[in-house]
């Protein structure tokens, strides 16, 4: 049964421990770097050395985590913490797809990549009627209407447009 | 009457038109799709605000600020669903008037409330400028590293039953903030010999990742919803006359707005609770809030809307925002060389005062389109999740790209993400972090400074607004302390009124005697003591 302080615990139950472990660990071994990461000036105030401040930051972090986990009303692992845990790793998978998109870019072409993009990654998601695929192209070509055609955002030219008849290089390096 | 002719003259041109345009629609449109909020659409414009003038990529940001709360109100009326995170004290009674077949009415009263609480937050704040012009002079480096520190403890303490982990992650906000060169002594900090975190970790990575791609992830992830829509009929001015009959409910609300907003770290939440609760308390039929109440829906839009204006003063007058939409504004500001602080009140008094009037402007040009334009709108509430999610990553990209044209960016922006993906799924806050890299790195700066002409520790809060601030602080923490006291008392009674048996500790020994004294108990206690071992060795 769940206990009055489980109850009242603010967010889910399922990967607090895993999270707040993992923060504690990350931060105990940043904290232990400190002497090696940061310097020590002499003839210098506290307050002014390199040091202080990620010694605040750092420290803070171990200090508070350590406290949360005294307070967390949950002590031992459930199946539920590992089946987050898969969750969090399934994002992943985007990220990949992210990583990929900007890989790609500065080779073929903002524009083709991104129609690419688009339309592959509504693909997966589910979307594979023509509506949604129309959609998908008139929304990829808008983006970049509006981002490198009109607000003239900084995303350079890719390598491939470097074969392209000069007419047509220059308006697909400042366009496209 | 001179100021706010020269500050229409910084007005009059056809980008800053513009601009308000965009901001007001765009933000309307944001604000209507429930999953992508003001941080995200902030987010990924602002690196395309970076090349417009201060005053043109000011107006399209604080447009959508200012303008995503009237959206928001539309799901949150219609569909029971919060377009932005602020909007979720307005479906409790606007959803039901929807269900009793009044979705016009519900529109209409959030629109006219909403409208009403940001003009009048707009002029109480052209009306209160010039004061803020006086007194933010007063506050030299020590007043700002103390204001930044109370805006920082602020926001931890804010989260309720979370300060420990949001303490944590803004003290991981401040350590994101010292990676890279240091600038006085010229050391390295945290960059493990890479020259990628040489230059430090830029604000606006950690920004994107935190809110617009890890936003792009849940809604990846997550299933899409199927929405009904009620059809929408009758004229949508009722709402102005019906707000002309509760004049003390959305004056006194868009008045907590108004402060709340000002008040570093504490913002729309704090104001609209405080306005709610205000508006049953003295309401005639305090029984009908959460049923449909008219009034609960005056205060819950009056005050949410008073906050934008309001929580740019911070900002404006001291350079130190409350919240992370305005620290994303921040670097607007320094992108731009404009230092925002007690010099923009004394010297750039004008480009405050055209801020506010451009706010002003937005909010009519908002509640002229709501009015014609609302039947149309509510279809953007049909956009599949996933294909938002598609969208939002694909914006991402153009938001952290476009900064250095940086791989290594976009890396760290992926890896913020998932880690806000993390945060999201535990329901723990991001903002935090934000505030701390903004307020870290403002705390740094002007302690250094302050320091330097401090002799004893008393000599830091010896001038008076020094004073004031830090006894807010001792305040705020103290009365904190108080609270968590009284929370524990509470977590305490409530476990032991759970209990049937007697909490003493001496009738606890009374009730094992037999356990302790027979051998029989010492055997049950040495096996029960090898099995939780053996379970325990099993983790």
């Amino acid at each position: 049964m769940q206990s009055e302080r489980e109850r009242r615990f603010v967010g889910p139950r399922r990967g607090q421990l895993l999270f707040v472990l993992t923060f504690l660990v990350l931060s105990v071994l940043l904290f232990s770097q400190i002497g090696s990461q940061t310097t020590w000036v002499t003839k210098t105030a506290v307050f002014a050395q390199p040091r202080f401040w990620p010694a605040v930051g750092v420290g803070g972090m171990v200090l508070f985590t350590a406290l949360h986990l005294w307070k967390l009303p949950f002590r031992r692992f459930q199946r539920t913490d590992f089946r987050e845990a898969l969750r969090w790793v399934s994002a992943l998978e985007f990220a990949i797809w992210f990583m990929g998109y900007v890989t790609l870019v500065p080779l073929i072409g903002y524009l083709p990549v991104t129609l690419v993009f688009v339309l592959l990654l509504s693909h997966r998601m589910g979307y594979r009627g023509r509506m949604m695929q129309v959609i998908g192209v008139l929304f990829a070509i808008a983006i970049v209407v509006i981002f490198k055609g009109l607000l003239a955002v900084r995303i350079p030219g890719a390598v491939l447009y470097e074969y392209f008849p000069d007419g047509l290089r220059s308006f697909a390096i400042l366009y496209l | 009457m001179d100021l706010i002719l020269s500050a229409l003259d910084i007005l009059m041109r056809w980008d800053v038109a513009l601009a308000l345009l965009a901001g007001s629609v765009g933000g309307v449109l944001i604000g209507a799709i429930p999953g992508v909020g003001p941080a995200v659409a902030i987010a990924i414009l602002l690196p395309a605000t970076f090349s417009m003038d201060p005053i043109v990529g000011l107006t399209v940001l604080l447009g959508i600020y200012g303008s995503s709360m009237y959206g928001g109100s539309i799901p949150a009326i219609l569909i029971n669903t919060p377009g932005t995170a602020v909007n979720a004290l307005t479906t409790y009674d606007g959803y039901p008037m929807t269900a009793r077949g009044e979705p016009r009415r519900a529109l209409s009263l959030a629109y006219s409330a909403s409208f009403f609480g940001g003009i009048f937050s707009v002029i109480c704040l052209i009306l209160f400028a010039p004061v803020l012009a006086k007194v933010a002079p007063l506050f030299g480096a020590r007043e700002i590293f103390l204001a930044a520190l109370l805006g920082l403890i602020l926001v931890v303490v804010a989260h309720r039953g979370q300060a420990l982990i949001a303490g944590a992650l803004a003290c991981f906000g401040i350590f994101l903030n010292t990676i890279g060169m240091e600038p006085v002594k010229y050391t390295q900090r945290y960059t493990f010999g890479t020259d990628a975190l040489g230059s430090g970790v830029n604000l606006i990575v950690v920004v994107l990742g935190l809110f617009a791609i890890s936003q792009a992830f849940v809604l990846l992830t997550e299933e899409d919803e199927k929405i009904r829509l009620t059809r929408l009929r009758g004229g949508m001015f009722q709402g102005l006359r019906e707000l002309a009959r509760h004049p003390r409910v959305a004056t006194v609300s868009a008045g907590f707005g108004v402060l709340m907003g000002m008040i570093p770290g504490v913002g729309e939440f704090t104001a609209q609770f405080m306005s709610y609760t205000y508006a049953q308390k003295t309401s005639k039929r305090p029984q009908d809030f959460g049923n449909g109440s008219s009034e609960g829906l005056i205060a819950a839009e009056t005050s949410n809307n008073a906050v934008p204006a309001a929580a740019m003063v911070p900002l404006l007058a001291l350079g130190i925002p409350g919240e992370a939409l305005t620290a994303m504004m921040l670097s607007v500001f320094y992108v731009h060389n404009v230092v925002p602080g007690p010099g923009l009140f004394q010297n750039d008094m004008d480009f405050v005062v055209a801020l506010y009037l451009a706010l002003l402007l937005l909010n009519v040009l908002v509640m002229i389109f709501l009015l014609f334009a609302t039947n149309a709108l509510i279809q953007v509430v049909r956009i599949p999740n996933r294909f938002l999610g598609v969208a939002v990553l694909t914006l991402s990209f153009v938001g952290v790209y476009s900064l250095r044209n940086s791989a290594t960016d976009c890396l760290m922006a992926a890896g913020f993400g998932v880690f806000g993906f993390v945060l999201k799924r535990l329901n723990l806050p991001a903002v935090p972090i934000i505030l701390g890299m903004v307020l870290g790195g403002i705390m740094e700066v002007k302690l250094r400074a302050a320091m330097a002409r401090v002799k004893t520790p008393f000599d830091f809060i010896d001038r008076p607004v020094a004073f004031i601030l830090f006894s807010i602080i001792i305040i705020v923490l103290g009365a904190h302390l108080l609270r968590i006291r009284k929370e524990a008392r509470a977590l305490k009674e409530a476990e032991w009124q759970t209990k049937t048996s007697s909490t003493r500790f001496g009738a606890l020994l009374l009730r094992r005697r037999t356990s302790f004294l027979k051998e029989h108990g010492r055997r049950v206690r040495d096996r029960h003591a090898k099995l939780l071992r053996r379970l325990t060795d099993l983790f």
